[in-house]
């Protein structure tokens, strides 16, 4: 377990252009934290960083409360996962794991108990004497897991560990390695663009973007009130449907056909101007008669089994998503009445994208944590 | 078909000096082909006319050590132009590689000045210490020290693996096929050596084998043919049993990068 606390930390590589712009966060003992972003946010040099492996440009990085700015990887006492798996090739399963064990000045006896101890958590006692080759892609990713966790350092680092293996696998990696991180009490920070991973496996993530912060938080409440529309689009599959629309009278009108009333307090909060509407894609249905909805055309519907999304055009140049559950018998070029739950409108400012929060959301504490 | 004949062209010249140290007195000028009979009595007479076995050992040593000097300062060298960073690491790499291009006979006399006042004429050292560092040997480990994927080092240094060990335990073992190609390559150079031997030694002790057969060759005014083949049949022998010996290595390092 190990706190790891970041203060206002910045990388510049040419000193002129940031690709991280004064990051805060700390990560609590045994927790879980995502670093999520589209690629080139700056989420690796960030883990790189908290390794060791890239220089600090300003700011401060503490382990345990004590700056570790200028602590060679090693001596920070971590491990880590990378996405290439990083296992030396002339080496067998068991040498790998056991590489670099003498440092930390373990016994050979202990290594060898180690060793065996590990492999029998993460089912590879029986290609402890194989080549990395000779493995396959989820087993090389047992592998690297078991280096990261044979060193009892309490804190290990993942980059994108689960990219080179295909969906099935990913899914099953994503909980045995949740899994493992709870039984052993690690603090991990772990690296990824996929925001299904990040959603799944994450105490508490963080939504990167151009090497800035866009949003730190657990992630049901990133889920539920975005702070912008950036982490609006990111997070959640399919993204969040966002339109433009235009406050007139009391309603907000978006492409200019569909209206939804908004409170005085709303009103007020908006002003006069533009403003940018989402909805989640589960809160849009299909109208019952006597719902007000409004109709569009369908483009596409893809049937997932337990659920269907429906694509259609709203407006002249975008297209929204719906999710409804179940089996839906919609078809391409259909004309379908919808309607749009009114309580989960997301609205943001036109300019920033900023969230605008019209009624207190319950635990605005946690978001913004 | 047409390879086996172009390979017969090929292999002439080693099959027919082969076949001439074994061919009595008269029978090349005569231009025969084959010899009558098989003797040995040019292999006594090589021996006989030049210290062969001196030079031959000290061919070897020569050889086995720019081969040795070679490999660790090449290697070294690679390891630092690919995993140490330092300021100016791509300039100094393009000067050191830059230096390929100047012709070895154009350092020949400094080298030679430089070496005498070391007196080092007539010693292993000056037959060797000049050659131990190489551009070309520099230039070949480091694009294969390139292919080693960064995250290695990272994951060693991560673990606390020392550099040392870094390169002993991981970059060289992985390496190894290159290395091996190396050091085929720079034996098979440093015992083919002519010039620089003939320059820095003069006395019999300290000679290179090839130095030994140019010698074989002008002793008498009319040369004995069969026995100069004899010798260089003696000095070949070990880089082709050196090439054969090395070829299964490679094709065993060739053979496990292709079934990945």
């Amino acid at each position: 377990m190990r706190k790891v606390e970041l203060k206002g930390i910045t990388k510049s590589y040419d000193g002129k252009q940031d690709v991280l712009k004064a990051i805060d966060v700390m990560v609590e003992p045994g927790e879980f934290f995502v670093l999520v972003g589209p690629s080139g946010c700056g989420k690796s040099t960030m883990l790189r960083m908290i390794a060791g492996l890239e220089s600090i440009t300003s700011g401060e990085l503490a382990l345990d409360g004590k700056r570790a700015n200028a602590l060679s990887p090693s001596e920070r006492d971590l491990s880590m996962v990378f996405q290439n798996y990083a296992l030396y090739p002339h080496l067998t399963v068991e040498q790998n794991i056991t590489f670099g064990l003498h440092v930390k000045k373990v016994s050979k006896r202990e290594q060898k108990e180690r060793c065996k101890e590990v492999c029998e958590m993460l089912g590879l006692t029986d290609y402890m004497k194989r080549k990395p080759r000779e493995l396959s892609g989820g087993q090389r990713q047992r592998v690297a897991l078991a280096r990261a966790v044979v060193t009892q350092a309490p804190l290990c680092l993942m980059d994108e560990p689960l990219s080179n293996l295909d969906a099935k696998l990913r899914a099953k990696m994503r909980s045995e390695i949740r899994q493992l991180q709870r039984k052993l009490g690690l603090t991990m920070i772990y690296v990824t663009h996929d925001q299904t991973e990040a959603m799944t496996m994450a105490d508490r993530m963080m939504i990167l973007s151009d090497g800035d912060v866009q949003q730190i938080g657990r992630p049901l409440d990133v889920y539920n009130n975005p702070a912008n529309t950036f982490v609006a689009s990111f997070i959640g599959s399919p993204p969040m449907n966002l339109i433009d629309a235009e406050m007139k009278d009391s309603v907000l009108v978006a492409d200019g056909h569909w209206m939804t009333p908004v409170t005085a307090a709303m009103k007020q909060k908006i002003g006069s101007g533009r403003v940018t509407l989402g909805v989640r894609p589960e809160h849009i249905s299909l109208a019952k008669d006597s719902e007000p909805g409004f109709l569009v055309q369908v483009a596409n519907v893809e049937v997932l089994g337990t659920e269907t999304l429906v694509t259609f055009d709203f407006g002249e140049a975008t297209q929204w998503i719906a999710k409804w559950p179940g089996q839906s018998s919609v078809q391409p070029g259909e004309q379908i009445r919808i309607c749009v739950d009114d309580r989960h409108l997301a609205l943001f400012s036109a300019e920033k994208g900023e969230r605008i929060v019209c009624e207190p959301v319950p635990d605005a504490k946690k978001v913004s944590s | 078909m047409t390879l086996t004949v172009s390979g017969l062209v090929m292999v002439f010249p080693i099959l027919y000096a082969f076949l001439i140290s074994f061919m009595q007195g008269g029978e090349v000028l005569q231009g025969s082909l084959w010899p009558e009979t098989f003797s040995l009595a040019n292999f006594v007479s090589a021996f006989d006319r030049v210290p062969l076995l001196t030079y031959l050992w000290n061919s070897l040593m020569v050889s086995v050590l720019i081969m040795a000097g070679q490999l660790v300062l090449c290697s070294l060298a690679a390891f630092a132009f690919v995993f140490v960073e330092f300021k100016g690491r791509e300039w100094i790499f393009y000067l050191f590689i830059s230096t390929m291009m100047i012709p070895w006979e154009a350092t020949m006399v400094p080298n030679f000045q430089t070496v005498q006042s070391l007196g080092w004429l007539n010693s292993y050292a000056g037959l060797t210490i000049p050659f131990f560092a190489m551009a070309f040997g520099t230039f070949l480990l480091r694009q294969q020290f390139k292919t080693i994927p960064k995250e290695l080092y990272e994951a060693s240094q991560i673990a606390g693996i020392s550099k040392l060990r870094f390169f002993t335990g991981v970059v060289l073992p992985v390496v190894k096929t290159t290395m091996t190609t190396l050091a085929i390559y720079s034996f098979l150079t440093a015992w083919n050596m002519y010039l620089w031997p003939l320059l820095v030694t003069n006395n019999e002790a300290n000679r290179t084998v090839q130095i030994g057969l140019k010698q074989m060759q002008t002793q008498e005014i009319a040369s004995d043919w069969g026995v100069v083949m004899a010798g260089v049949v003696m000095v070949i022998l070990p880089t082709l049993i050196l090439l054969f010996a090395g070829q299964k290595r490679l094709q065993e390092g060739l053979t496990q990068g292709a079934l990945k």
